[in-house]
């Protein structure tokens, strides 16, 4: 018998979240505006939550379930500092264009 | 666990601090703070406590506890200015406390929660400091590329931990080995979640292809910042590195080894070669710290080889603590300028200041008796009987050209200087550098003493 969660395969679930992970991963490398690149990771994170919720329940292991919650506090530590990080970036150079960010090359 | 409530306890002693202005006081507490740590753990050598069953103080753990906080405690003194120079000290010593937290959840974690927790403790902290020189543009765009680049690269450690939970059913890397170990067909999914694990831990190794954040991180960042990073967070990566792959994939050993060895070849190449065209030394010896990880890279896929890790680890770190000293002071002599030009006529300047620096050069350019030497010679003679001969080969041939932009920096030290002021060093620069430079003459005495731990 497949594995299934209520009737639904787990296969979709496991499609379902590369997919946004993907989207995810795409929207970082191709956007430049730095808070569609913040939304964008925030994306990937929530899709790696939506797969450890699905395994979660398909094992029957609330482990998953508790690592999501970290991951939620985690990534919001994370945005916190970002956006300090960008309002920092906005101060010196009255721009949140990414496209100014070039001085360290080589 | 003693360690790590002292470790922490000291972060949130940290911030009370700034209330009540210690600024003269914090130091010394700090310094108390980490030696007590290291007597923690010497006190706990051979227990194998296990805390909650998610971290557990083996030996790899207290022993790479006991290095990075001895580290730490040599960086706290190099740095000090940086944390009595402006309004934040509280700040800052918090700040860095809860990465020595972060750290020492990473050599002991036994649960992929904890090393993911303790990733982005020491992360994101981090990333704060990279960019704690607010008002210098540069120092915002290393934070920001730090920043960015970090959160993408523990998203892929977050899938790669989702697949290999939904290939196992477990995050505890005994019970992830064991499983694997007994199946008799290992789901492809697995070896996915390995290849995304593994990559996200090269990124925050800085081993190539996934390095290119590290140079505008080590440039832009305050030089003390860059040395704590070139330093105590990539000894602790390192260690988290070695003990995810020895015990949660140690039963596939066959399958990443062969991976991690290109990684390798790769890594030693392009930074040796983009290090040799650098004219900033910063930069340099940011690309040096990159190929420096590529040869530490070497004790992960061969076997047995966690004393080697601590070895390599000690003395690249002791001998850059060293480097960046010099670094700063001589950036802060020339007004901000850290090309190579700035170090012409260092020994005229100040004698102490430019022998110490070419001790550390020649330890990192592994030149006979130096430390640096036999912890390279140490690795050579592992990958020799492990059979990666052709390995050995790249590895002593980007030594050579290792040794070609070492000796860039060296020749300029003994130019003629432009300008005849002497350099003058205060008593907790000249302290470190000394002791440091000492430091790495004895350990490349006495290597067995090092070696004969783990």
């Amino acid at each position: 018998m497949e594995a299934s969660i209520n009737g639904v395969s787990l296969n979709y679930y496991i499609i379902l979240s590369t997919v946004l992970f993907c989207i995810g991963v795409l929207g970082v490398m191709i956007r430049r505006n730095a808070i569609i690149m913040f939304m964008c990771i925030e994306l990937m994170l929530n899709a790696v939550n939506l797969l450890m919720v699905a395994f979660s329940r398909y094992f029957g292991d609330t482990n998953g379930q508790v690592f999501v919650v970290f991951i939620m506090a985690v990534a919001a530590a994370e945005v916190a500092v970002g956006l300090a990080i960008l309002m920092m970036i906005y101060r010196n150079a009255k721009t949140s264009d990414t496209e100014v960010l070039n001085q360290l090359k080589g | 666990m003693k360690e790590l409530i002292l470790i922490a306890g000291l972060g949130v002693l940290a911030l009370l601090a700034g209330l009540i202005n210690g600024r003269k006081f914090f130091m010394p507490i700090v310094l108390i703070g980490l030696s007590t740590n290291i007597g923690f753990s010497l006190a706990d050598w051979g227990s194998n406590e296990m805390v909650y069953g998610m971290l557990k103080l083996d030996n790899f753990a207290l022993a790479f506890n006991i290095v990075f906080s001895a580290i730490a405690f040599l960086w706290f003194i190099s740095a000090y200015e940086y944390f009595t120079d402006d309004n934040n000290f509280s700040d800052h010593f918090a700040l860095v406390l809860f990465t020595l937290t972060g750290a020492f959840l990473l050599v002991s974690f036994t649960n992929m929660i904890t090393l993911f927790l303790g990733i982005e403790i020491l992360s994101i902290p981090l990333f704060v400091l990279v960019g704690s020189n607010k008002t210098k543009l540069k120092s915002n765009e290393a934070a920001f590329k730090y920043f960015l680049l970090g959160s993408f690269a523990s998203a892929f450690l977050l899938f790669g931990m989702a697949l290999i939970y939904g290939s196992t059913g477990s995050f505890d890397l005994a019970i992830i080995s064991g499983t694997i170990a007994k199946s008799t067909s290992i789901p492809p999914m697995y070896f996915a979640g390995m290849l995304l694990m593994l990559m996200s831990i090269a990124f925050k190794v800085s081993a190539a292809p996934f390095h290119f954040w590290a140079p505008d991180a080590y440039e832009g960042a305050p030089t003390n910042i860059t040395a704590y990073m070139a330093t105590v967070v990539k000894t602790v990566a390192f260690a988290a590195f070695f003990r995810l792959f020895y015990s949660a994939f140690g039963s596939v050993h066959s399958e990443y080894a062969l991976v991690l060895s290109i990684m390798c070849a790769i890594t030693l190449i392009v930074a040796n070669i983009t290090a040799a065209v650098q004219a900033n030394v910063k930069r340099m010896m940011a690309y040096s710290s990159i190929s420096h990880a590529g040869f530490m890279l070497i004790a992960i896929f061969t076997l047995n080889a966690a004393n080697l890790l601590l070895y390599y680890t000690l003395v690249y770190s002791i001998s850059s603590i060293i480097v960046f000293t010099v670094i700063k002071i001589v950036k802060a002599y020339n007004s901000g300028n850290d090309s190579i030009n700035a170090f012409k006529g260092l020994l005229k300047q100040n004698p102490i200041l430019a022998g110490c620096l070419i001790v550390a050069l020649l330890s990192m350019a592994g030149i006979p008796p130096l430390a640096g030497f036999m912890a390279k010679y140490f690795m050579f003679t592992t990958l020799v009987s492990n059979g990666y001969l052709w390995l050995v080969v790249i590895a002593i041939l980007t030594s050579l050209v290792g040794v070609y932009y070492y000796f860039k920096v060296i020749i300029a030290v003994f130019q003629k200087p432009e300008t005849e002021n002497d350099i003058t060093l205060s008593f907790a620069h000249k302290f470190i550098l000394i002791i440091c430079a000492l430091a790495l003459l004895v350990i490349s005495i006495v290597p067995d003493m090092i070696l004969g731990v783990l």
